[in-house]
Parts: C-alpha cells; sequence; structure tokens
C-alpha cells in the first residue's frame, strides 16, 4: 500500500566539519521523530562514518533511514548518494578516501567526530573531509549507480559548490536521479521551480548542519516504503509513486 | 595582442584549437556560472576547471582561449570535445596569480578597465 513519508535526506552530523557537535546520531534521530519526519538520511562530507550509528537510533524513535553521503568532485560539485545498505556505502566510501588527499585541521574547519552506538565519541576522522576528491561529477555518479544507489544534484540553485554554480549548466550526460533546490531558493524567490534544471525531478531537504534545522525543510514521497527502488520509481513518477510535495 | 605571442613567451603548452587568435583581455574564475556571466568575447579565460563544461562555455562565450593552471590536463572527453569545436586549450605549470600577473604586465588587462 502506498503511503506517504515526510522526508529530509540531508543532514549533516558531527562528522562533517561544519556540522555542529550537538549533531550526533541519536539527537538527529531524537528531533526527526520531534519534527514529525519519517524517514531521514545522514549526509556527510566525503563520508559515512556515522551511519552506523544511526541504525539503531532510527530503530529506537520509529524513523526510517537511508545510507548516505555528500560526496564533493574534482570540480568541487556536491552529489547527495543515497543507499538502501550499509555495505555499498561503504563501498562508496572506499573509491572516495582512495581519491581524498589532505588532513582536516580541527581549529580551522571545526571536529570531525565519530559516534559509536552508544553515543558517545569514538574516534575523531583525521582526513579533510572538507576538501575536494579527485573524482570527476560523472565517475561519483557512475559509481553510486554501480553500488545500486541514487544520485541527487545537491542545492543546485547555490553558486558554491553546486553543479550548475561551478559547470555552469548542467553537463547533458550527466545520468542524475534529481536535483536538490535549497531551502533559501524557496524562501527567496517564492517559488518552487527552478528553471535551469528543466526535465529533472526536483526535491528539497533541510541540510541541515544545527539540530533546529532538521525537517524545517522537506519533501513528501508517496511509496510503498522508504528504499532506493522506491524513491527511483517516485523520481521517475511511476507506478503511481511521486513526489507529491516539499516544502 | 595575438594568442601566437603569447603562448611563445609564457610557454604554454598547446592541447588543441587554433592559436591564431586575436585576445581581447583575460577573466580568471573557477566558477562557471560566472564565467558566463561575466567573461567578454575574445578573453583569455584562466581556470583550473577541466571539466567537459569549460568547452561550452568557451563556445558560448566566443572566449579567444581557455589556460589551465597548476599543471593541470583536460579531461579526456574535454579534450576530445575541444578538438571538435575549434577550441583552444591550454596549460601552464604556473598558479593563477603568476600567470595573471604575467599577462598583465604583457598588457593583457581584464574587463574593468
Ligand atoms: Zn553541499
Ligand atoms: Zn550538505
Amino acid at each position: 500500500m502506498l503511503k506517504e513519508y515526510k522526508a529530509d535526506f540531508h543532514i549533516h552530523s558531527c562528522l562533517s566539519p561544519c556540522g555542529d557537535i550537538q549533531m550526533t546520531p541519536k539527537a538527529i534521530a531524537e528531533q526527526a521523530k520531534a519534527n514529525g519526519l519519517n524517514a531521514i538520511c545522514i549526509c556527510d562530507h566525503n563520508s559515512s562514518e556515522n551511519t552506523a550509528a544511526a541504525i539503531e537510533a532510527c530503530k529506537q524513535n520509529g524513523i526510517e533511514l537511508l545510507f548516505g553521503m555528500e560526496v564533493n568532485s574534482k570540480e568541487e560539485v556536491h552529489t547527495l548518494a543515497l543507499f538502501d545498505d550499509i555495505h555499498s556505502l561503504n563501498e562508496l566510501q572506499k573509491t572516495v578516501y582512495d581519491n581524498l588527499n589532505g588532513e582536516n585541521d580541527d581549529e580551522t574547519f571545526g571536529y570531525q567526530m565519530v559516534i559509536n552506538e552508544d553515543d558517545e565519541i569514538a574516534d575523531i576522522n583525521p582526513r579533510l573531509l572538507i576538501g575536494a576528491t579527485e573524482l570527476t561529477v560523472e565517475t561519483i555518479v557512475d559509481r553510486i549507480h554501480e553500488l545500486g544507489g541514487i544520485a541527487l544534484a545537491s542545492h543546485v540553485d547555490r553558486e558554491r559548490f553546486s553543479l550548475i554554480g561551478q559547470l555552469g549548466f548542467i553537463p547533458p550526460d550527466l545520468k542524475l536521479d534529481g536535483v536538490e533546490i535549497s531551502p533559501n531558493y524557496i524562501r527567496k524567490s517564492m517559488r518552487y521551480d527552478f528553471p535551469m534544471a528543466p526535465g529533472f525531478t526536483q526535491v528539497t531537504f533541510s541540510d541541515a548542519h544545527f539540530l533546529h534545522d532538521i525537517g524545517k525543510t522537506f519533501t513528501i514521497f508517496l511509496v510503498e516504503k522508504i528504499t532506493v527502488s522506491e524513491i527511483k520509481k517516485a523520481l521517475e513518477n511511476k507506478d503511481g509513486r511521486s513526489v507529491i510535495a516539499y516544502s | 595582442m595575438n594568442l601566437k605571442d603569447i603562448i611563445e613567451r609564457l610557454d604554454l603548452k598547446v592541447y588543441s584549437g587554433n592559436t591564431d587568435r586575436e585576445v581581447s583581455g583575460g577573466y580568471a574564475s573557477d566558477l562557471l556560472s560566472d564565467v558566463i556571466a561575466n567573461a567578454k568575447p575574445d578573453n583569455l579565460w584562466i581556470t583550473l576547471q577541466t571539466h567537459m563544461n569549460i568547452v561550452a562555455v568557451a563556445n558560448l562565450k566566443e572566449l579567444s582561449g581557455i589556460i589551465l593552471i597548476n599543471n593541470r590536463e583536460p579531461e579526456e572527453t574535454t579534450l576530445s570535445k575541444a578538438k571538435e569545436e575549434d577550441i583552444t586549450i591550454l596549460s601552464t605549470g604556473m598558479q593563477c596569480f603568476e600567470l595573471v600577473g604575467k599577462l598583465y604586465e604583457m598588457g593583457i588587462h581584464g574587463n574593468g578597465e
């Protein structure tokens, strides 16, 4: 049976250098529940190391979880990757780490905290997670698909770190599953459609870096359950599945 | 100034395209959206972006050429597209600041003056 799911698939945890230290997987899941979300995905910059801890936290709070990452390409284009399982995400993680250089400077960019299932700091990630990988955006999208995931262009309306800002327009051969427009675009322009991405299904998520931003912006999917294949169908408007609203 | 002279004086590597072109001035940016908005015809564009979209932008804005800095090489897809569309791609080991300084000394200025 089809159901409406209120989803926020772009949330940063305290693993992202710019993510607030209160953004532990447990706190994120609790806040998601409090804000009436049904499904979330933690998408940290170039890393997925806080996803394991989110599994139990989401279960406890009755929140559906997708497994994700926000990958930064060679061109400094951000892409959201969403998966059904942690195994595929770990494979993407390997590809990303193999192509990511540099060390983080905690003082300048912020601490990158890996959180365990007991909501404690297990490790500090030393990599320069905010950096650009040596992978082209095409390579990233192809790799996400190879691993069975969904690839969405992050905040395409923004000038920095977006596909259109960095590369001027959407490369014609790029096989995206959809585009994300940022909360600011809707607020500022008072419109929901982004004219520079014709033909792509649009979604919007919070890109939250602080607890109070979680679910402020969301997309409602009409699907049977929260899986990659169902969300893909919704993005393609197939078999009665659809993206029914976003705000 | 002719692009040929610039290539010779700065010892630029030529990847593709016609080098016998007049240069009206320079524009340096790594945001292609910004180049679309602000570059002028026959400008020489200095960037570290190597994605295929640089060819389309150079074409659209009728730029005289693209110089990739820091020894960056165009992607394969970029190069084949540049050859197809006769877009001039050059490269240098210099960093952006150094290259722009040298071009400025040679009389290649921005669009502001
Ligand atoms: Zn982003
Ligand atoms: Zn983000």
